[in-house]
Formats: structure tokens, sequence, C-alpha cells
């Protein structure tokens, strides 16, 4: 028993899974037709770089899960605008006039869900289970076509998880194994959508030698690939 | 007569009391922050995230601070961060005391309309449903009338946000309960008749005890 313990020390010092992947492996794993999951609140905590991947690799008929539609050209917002996105699954899309456009003319299919909703959808589905019952919605046509269930004189709607085959997330600190942290309110969607698509891949701003274990948020479990993307914000 | 947003802003801000937790919607309702006074302590929360939102600074732009409107703001001593799921479980759990929004219409019932208008404006609820559904008390803090045409229904006539939640109107002209037997007048603005709320407002007024708003 320790003498196992102890190999498996040494063999986290000696080949550390190496998580890192560029751009070319990355834009190798993209499909047409894929579901892809972003992080980010209305761009706060999007990796932009890995959105400019999905850009660049032009992959078509995409579904889009997202807290919101972005700006005409920042977040999701830059594939709404290149057609790349057939269905997009957000809250709000009223700061993306495009979206609502495109919308209008039926080339993007946008679904609506609440915002609370949205988030523990998600959150139910890297947790295994099926869905979740709410009171929100309930008397509202987001009601329309779902299953009421009243418990203790409450009407709840049942609401099915909701997962992806791909989750784009962005978080601050990172280290090599892909704990993270995440910074501000940048937080948002990020460690739900972390555990619920089949591959996640991570944009850090930093790459970092050790986190605190009490600090970590995202457990490195839950990271297939990461990036590094530093600030751009800051470099401008 | 002053800003009809300054009047709503102010009389809004009344309503919360000390050690509330709060959540302001974008637009009109941030107003609402600018008219505590400076002895008494209320948290604000946003629903992308914190609670604690303070004012937007100029020499503090930080990218990864903003409300839920994605604009900068600041974080007031000790406030936190944490992930929209937890952000929905302070807020659908019962947790925010007070939850100030604008509408499109109210209803004689207390259901209200934000998030639609069929055809023409298709923003997304957001956070609203989940906020409405969830808060102890829900403010609605909007003009009266938009350009004259009542906002204040009898039923609503676009999809609802939230059926029966609303607990208060406040409007440049009135300050409006609703209670289960309908909708009572409980103040009207000091330059402005009860007859001329009356005018602007297509739900049956309930008028018992009507006080003058401080403006």
């Amino acid at each position: 028993m320790y003498a196992n313990w102890r190999s498996h020390v040494n063999a986290e010092e000696g080949e550390m899974m190496n998580k890192l992947i560029n751009k070319n492996a990355f834009i190798q794993k993209l499909k047409d037709g894929m579901s892809i999951m972003v992080g980010g609140f209305m761009v706060c905590g999007t990796p932009e770089i890995l959105v400019d991947w999905v850009l660049e690799s032009n992959i078509k008929h995409l579904t889009i899960i997202c807290n919101d539609a972005g700006y005409p050209n920042e977040g999701v917002g830059k594939l709404i605008r290149s057609g790349q996105v057939d269905t997009l699954i957000a809250s709000h899309i009223g700061l993306n006039p495009e979206a609502g456009e495109k919308m209008g003319l039926g080339i993007l299919k946008v679904k609506l869900v609440p915002q609370g909703t949205l988030v523990e959808q998600i959150r139910a589905y890297g947790a295994g289970l099926g869905g979740i019952l709410t009171p929100t919605g309930t008397h509202t046509i987001v009601e329309e076509g779902k299953q009421v269930i009243r418990l203790n004189e409450t009407d709840y709607l049942l609401e099915e998880a909701i997962g992806a085959d791909l989750a784009l997330i962005k978080a601050n600190h990172i280290d090599q194994l892909g704990n993270l942290t995440y910074s501000k309110t940048a937080r948002n969607f990020n460690p739900m959508m972390a555990t619920a698509a089949n591959l996640v891949v991570c944009e850090g701003t930093e790459l970092v030698d050790e986190i605190d274990p009490e600090v970590v948020i995202t457990p490195h479990i839950f990271i297939d690939h990461y990036i590094i993307g530093g600030n751009q914000y800051d470099e401008s | 007569m002053m800003n009809p947003k300054d009047i709503i802003a102010k009389r809004v801000a009344k309503e919360l009391k000390p050690g509330d937790l709060v959540n302001l919607g974008i637009g009109l309702p941030t107003l609402v922050a600018n008219e505590i006074p400076a002895d008494f302590e209320v948290y604000f929360q946003s629903e992308n995230g914190l609670v604690g939102l303070g004012p937007y600074d100029e020499k503090r732009i930080d990218k990864d601070l903003t409300n839920a409107g994605g604009q900068p703001v600041t974080l007031m001593p000790h406030g936190m961060y944490f992930d929209s799921s937890l952000s929905f479980s302070i807020i659908r759990g019962g947790h925010v005391d007070i939850t100030v929004l604008g509408a499109l219409e109210v209803d004689q019932e207390g259901s209200l309309a934000s998030w639609i208008v069929p055809g023409k404006m298709v923003p997304g609820m957001g956070g609203a449903m989940d906020l409405v559904t969830g808060s102890k008390k829900v403010i609605i803090a909007m003009t009266h009338t938009n350009k004259g045409i009542p906002k204040i229904k009898e039923k609503c006539s676009l999809p609802l946000t939230a059926y029966r939640q609303v607990d208060l109107i406040v409007t440049e002209l009135a300050v409006i309960e609703v209670k289960k037997d309908g909708l009572h007048l409980i103040e009207r603005h000091p330059e402005v008749s009860i007859d001329e709320i009356i005018n602007q407002t297509e739900a049956k007024l309930i008028i018992n005890d009507v006080k003058v708003m401080e403006v």
C-alpha cells in the first residue's frame, strides 16, 4: 500500500499528465453539429480565444448553450454573426441585435430559458440528475409542453438536465493538472459547465505552480484540456 | 415636477430596511441605489454572482467585475463572489428580501409582463422570472403609462414574466399596493389628483385612504 502510494507520487512528479492543447489539436476535436456550452455572462468570463478558434475552424450547425448571445462581435455573438450557429439556448439575447434579427428571419433558432433554470439544468446534468423541479415559469409560456408537478401545494415545472458535447470555460489561475480558480464575476456559469460536457476545455489566464487546496473551485478531474490565454485586455 | 425616474427611485428607496438583501433590475431600478441614506446599510445582490454591489467608479474599472447588464461596477467591503447556481439559490430560495424591476405591463392580479413583445422585441427573461418568483417582496418601478397608454391593466396582454407575484407598484404618479382583493391606491403625487391617476390606469383601483407621496 505504502509502496504504491510512493510510486503514485513519483509518477506525478515525473510525468504529470499534460493537458495543454494547441490550436490545431483543439480544432481537430471540433465537428459539425456539435453542442457547445460557452461560459460567461455578457462576455465577462467568456473564453474568447477558444471561441475564436471555433470561429476559425468554420464548423457549422452548432447548438450553443450560453447565458446570453454576447454582443455582435464579442463572445458567442461572433459565432452567431458567422452563421455557424443553428440553435441558441440562452436566457437573454437583448444586447445582441443580430441574434434577434436572425431569430426573426428564422435562420437562428433561439430557445429562451429563465437564467436560474438554465444554470440548474446544467448543474443537474453534471451531477447525474435527470432534471429539476422549479416554480419559475409556472403560468407563463415557459410552462408550455412541460410536465407540472404539484408538491406541498406548490406547482413546479419539470425541467430536464442539459449537457453538451463540448464545454469551453474561462478560469483565472490554473495549475499543471487543471485545478481552477476564477476571477470575480467572471465565474458565473463556468463551474457548472465544467461538469456537464463530454469534453471540457479551459482557457486559463495564468498557469501557477500551486493553488491552495482550500480555494480550488473546479477540481482538475473535470478538465480535459487547457490553454493559457494570458490577459488579452492588459496587453492591449 | 421632478424627473419621473428620480421620483420613482426615491419612493422605492423608502421601502428598504437596514440589512435587507436587494436586487435592482437594470435601468430605472438601479437609480434606487443613489437614494439610500448614508447611515443605512443594505446589501445589493447581482444575479451574475455577487453580494455587495458597489457603484461604478471610472478609476476602478475591471473587466471581470460587472453587474447583470455587463457594465463595470465595484465591490463594497465584505462583498463576495459566487457562481450562477448559488446566485439563483439565493434568488429562488427566498433569500432576497426585495427585488425591484421594471415592467411593460402589470395587472390587477399582480401579474407582470416584461420580457417579450411577440413579433417586435424578444430580449428574453434573463433572471427576471426567477427573481419575481423567489423574492420575498416584488416592487415594480416604472412610469405610469407608455406615452399615455396605461401600463397598469385589468389583465396583461403580453406573455407573463410571472403570475401574481407583484406586491407594490411605484410610478411617478402613484404608489399602488397589490392585495388579494385588487389594487389599492395608497399614495398619490402631491400635484396629481386621484381622478388623474384613475384616468391613466386601466385596472380598477380600490380607493380608501390615499396619502400624499413624499417627493
